[in-house]
């Protein structure tokens, strides 16, 4: 289908962008890469009365290494995350899960702004930002915020963002010595939505978590940040260590049914996405009963 | 502001000027007004790939871009590749490998397939469905137009001095 009629407006800075979004509220939607709001526009899953263009606000872009902090512009797209040499070096769980975002003409368009303010439960970056720990920054009004990941994102297409506030970039920690990443997910196609998908972020000390963060995808209403995993760190993993970890884990998801999976068969791959991600984590393939990723 | 709004672009490097309303997606443009029908609509939501075209060079959903949004850029559809020669090679080993059948996803095949043999001169074929996983074919079940593809790059690799 076609969208319906709206009206459309450049914005030519941050502050310009505020303006409209302040004067229109919730009658807005702000257009960055459109690779998810221009698909629920001509499938009139939403008829926005006015589009905010942000695409050439040349302040939303950009990636910067300062100090322990790697920053990155909300306008920076897919292709230029998987590209970009800070990246790589600074938060690789990106550079790897990035290859997972939909297809290379959709990776050429596509927002990491836009990807975490649209908030799919599915998809692969919201839960790369919960288990790397990010800031997001905020623009409104009265001035910028700053919003941990995990808090950020409240449930299918719902973060803390409100109507009159845009979000301008991310705060990643660099990443640490001794620190490990796993990405994996399960898709019928290369490039589609997740049906389950681990995003995780590690530092490893000879053969001990120091710290796991596992954040899981597709498995709930947002990404979540596995508790489960925190019986994991700081002993050793054994077999039945590893065991009780996914009984946790198990017991703490709550995953949805649709056309692609039963609850039953989300919660058995998150089980074997963590197997996975701590076997590889660890270098320990004993550890992987489910075989190798 | 749901009025028309004036556009400036370069399509296949020529100069157009036009007057269109902001729902107005690129690949309607394209074909309505400009009436190069070779892009292609099918899904109208992205995932089918038949509407890829280049904008400012790289390969982009033209359903999911707004012909408002591509003001200042230069687009190139297949017409452009396709006049040009520069996809001449692709295009015969389409035909000789029977990589199409009713020829619906085929100027998006070979807008992705052309995306890809310009970054990487020798892909394996893992390397080229991955590249070719955001393009619906519906009668071939793929494994021809992977052959063409490959075929296509041999072929610029034996050419090169």
């Amino acid at each position: 289908m076609k969208a319906s009629a709206f009206s459309y407006a450049r914005a030519t800075s941050v502050v310009n962008a505020l303006e409209l979004l302040v004067a229109h509220g919730d009658r807005a939607k702000v257009l960055s890469g459109g690779q998810s709001l221009m698909p629920a526009m001509n499938l009139r899953l939403i008829s926005p009365e006015l589009i905010v263009d942000i695409g050439e606000i040349a302040e939303l872009r950009g990636i910067a290494v300062k100090g322990d902090v790697l920053k990155i512009g909300a306008l920076t797209r897919h292709v230029d995350l998987q590209k970009s040499p800070e990246i790589v070096a600074h938060a690789p769980l990106l550079t790897e899960a990035v290859a997972h975002v939909a297809h290379p003409a959709i990776r050429n368009r596509g927002t990491l702004g836009g990807s975490l303010a649209h908030a799919d439960p599915a998809s692969e970056l919201p839960a790369c930002m919960v288990a790397l720990n990010a800031t997001i920054v905020v623009s409104g009004q009265a001035g910028e915020r700053r919003v941990a990941a995990e808090d950020f994102f409240k449930g299918i297409y719902e973060t803390d963002l409100s109507a009159q506030e845009l979000l301008v970039a991310v705060e990643l920690p660099v990443e640490r010595k001794s620190a490990a990443h796993f990405f994996f997910e399960f898709a019928r196609r290369h490039g589609d939505y997740a049906i389950a998908g681990l995003a995780a972020q590690a530092v490893v000390l000879g053969d001990i978590f120091a710290d796991l963060r596992m954040a899981f995808f597709a498995v709930g209403d947002r990404p979540i940040l596995a508790n489960a995993a925190t019986k994991l760190v700081d002993v050793a993993v054994t077999p039945a260590v590893l065991s009780d970890a996914l009984t946790a884990l198990s017991e703490e998801l709550d995953p949805h049914d649709d056309q692609q999976a039963s609850a039953s068969m989300r919660r058995h791959l998150a089980k074997v996405l963590m197997a996975r991600g701590v076997s590889g984590l660890l270098g320990r393939p004993d550890l992987n009963a489910g075989g190798p990723v | 502001m749901t009025a028309p709004m004036p556009i400036s672009l370069d399509v296949n490097d020529e100069r157009v000027d036009a007057h269109v309303l902001p729902r107005l997606n690129l690949a309607d443009f394209l074909r309505e007004h400009l009436q190069l029908t070779g892009t292609h609509v099918g899904c109208e939501h992205g995932v089918c790939g038949a509407c890829t075209v280049r904008v400012n060079g790289e390969i982009v959903r033209s359903c999911l871009m707004l012909a408002v949004q591509a003001h200042g850029t230069s687009v190139q559809t297949i017409e452009g590749l396709s006049d040009s020669g520069e996809v001449a090679d692709l295009q015969a080993a389409f035909r000789d490998r029977n990589a199409l059948q009713c020829g619906y996803c085929t100027p998006g095949m070979l807008m992705a397939a052309q995306d890809l043999l310009k970054q990487h001169a020798e892909p394996d074929r893992e390397r080229i469905r991955e590249h070719l996983s955001g393009n619906y074919c519906r009668c071939t079940g793929y494994q021809a137009i992977i052959d063409a593809v490959e075929i296509t790059a041999r072929g610029r690799i034996g050419r090169r001095p």
